[in-house]
């Protein structure tokens, strides 16, 4: 699916025609630069590698900066292929920005949720707890229950919902609006949130 | 880091707003829109509370109307705001005036300023 990478700035209001706050969204997209063509015939697939956010020199490996360096390209510090379809449309160099969305369609976003730590079933599953603090209960308020049966299958089966680590983990957003496209900043706003936090890179791809 | 609030700049209070604080008695003109047609229904109260900062700045106008205590928040930067009238300055010492929801009759005036 064709995509861009973007950066996370923020959420703000934006006011439709009828004077309606909408909660929005602002991703700063791009430019993104091509810095590698997939094709068909070579790789068994069509992609475009995109690069976004360029980083000094110093940061990078010889071979990592020697990849750059043999299209004159700057260094990026995120690389990412998006399947694009296979024509001759894109060079490696191009810039592809922000205008590749146009307002009112719906995009789809993909990015790392924020980590919550090491948090309790009521939290990461939902879990009501156990209720009741009579009858000399105490301390169960917002404790899982029951894991399972005793004799059989005397074992507690894998994948039982229970306390760990949440968040950090990948999540799409599908089917956001685009409410305003500004080409002049490189910014898009789409209606309602996104994964992640404030400069968190994220994944825009289109439908 | 790019301020989200410049990013709009049509957003940003198209009318001329008088200087109002919490305390003040104020008449908001809000644009109505029934059916196709559009008019202006005025809102007159004492404002009570200013919140937030930039585009999520948002005031609390307080009124009684027969007897039944009505309260709105407009935001500041909100479209449907045609105009701001300030009446009165009121004279209080806090900013957030919550307390005359509790009051009613003559305990619930503001007192003037004195100019």
């Amino acid at each position: 699916m064709s995509g861009l990478l973007g950066k996370k700035l923020g959420m703000t209001n934006i006011y439709d025609a009828e004077g309606q706050r909408i909660v929005a969204t602002a991703i700063e997209v791009g430019p993104c630069k091509v810095t590698a063509i997939k094709t068909l015939e070579k790789n068994g697939y069509a992609a475009l590698q995109l690069g976004f956010q360029e980083k000094k020199e110093k940061a990078f490996s010889k071979p990592e900066i020697g990849f750059f360096k043999k299209n004159n390209l700057p260094c990026y510090a995120v690389l990412k292929e998006f399947a694009f379809p296979a024509d001759d449309s894109y060079k490696v160099g191009d810039d592809i920005n922000v205008s590749f969305f146009t307002e009112g369609e719906s995009i789809k976003v993909r990015g790392i949720s924020k980590g919550k730590g090491f948090q309790g079933v009521m939290k990461r599953h939902g879990f009501g707890g156990v209720g009741g603090t009579t009858h000399g209960q105490s301390d169960r308020l917002r404790a899982p229950g029951s894991i399972g049966s005793s004799s059989y299958p005397s074992r507690v089966f894998k994948g039982l919902k229970m306390a760990g680590r949440m968040g950090n983990d990948s999540v799409t957003v599908h089917n956001l609006k685009v409410l305003k496209v500004n080409a002049e900043k490189n910014v898009i706003f789409v209606k309602g949130c996104i994964p992640g936090s404030i400069n968190s890179i994220v994944e825009l791809y289109k439908k | 880091m790019i301020s989200l609030h410049e990013l709009l700049p049509e957003q940003q209070a198209k009318i001329e707003m008088p200087n109002f604080r919490s305390g003040d008695h104020i008449k908001v003109h809000v644009r109505v829109i029934e059916g196709d047609k559009e008019r202006i229904q005025a809102f007159e109260g004492d404002v009570i509370s200013i919140r937030g900062g930039q585009e999520n700045k948002t005031f609390t106008v307080r009124k009684v109307s027969s007897g039944v205590g009505v309260e709105r928040i407009f935001p500041f930067y909100s479209p449907k705001i045609a105009k701001i009238e300030l009446l009165k300055e009121g004279d209080v010492r806090r900013a957030k005036l919550f307390y005359l929801r509790e009051l009613s009759g003559k305990a619930a005036r503001i007192k003037s300023k004195k100019s």
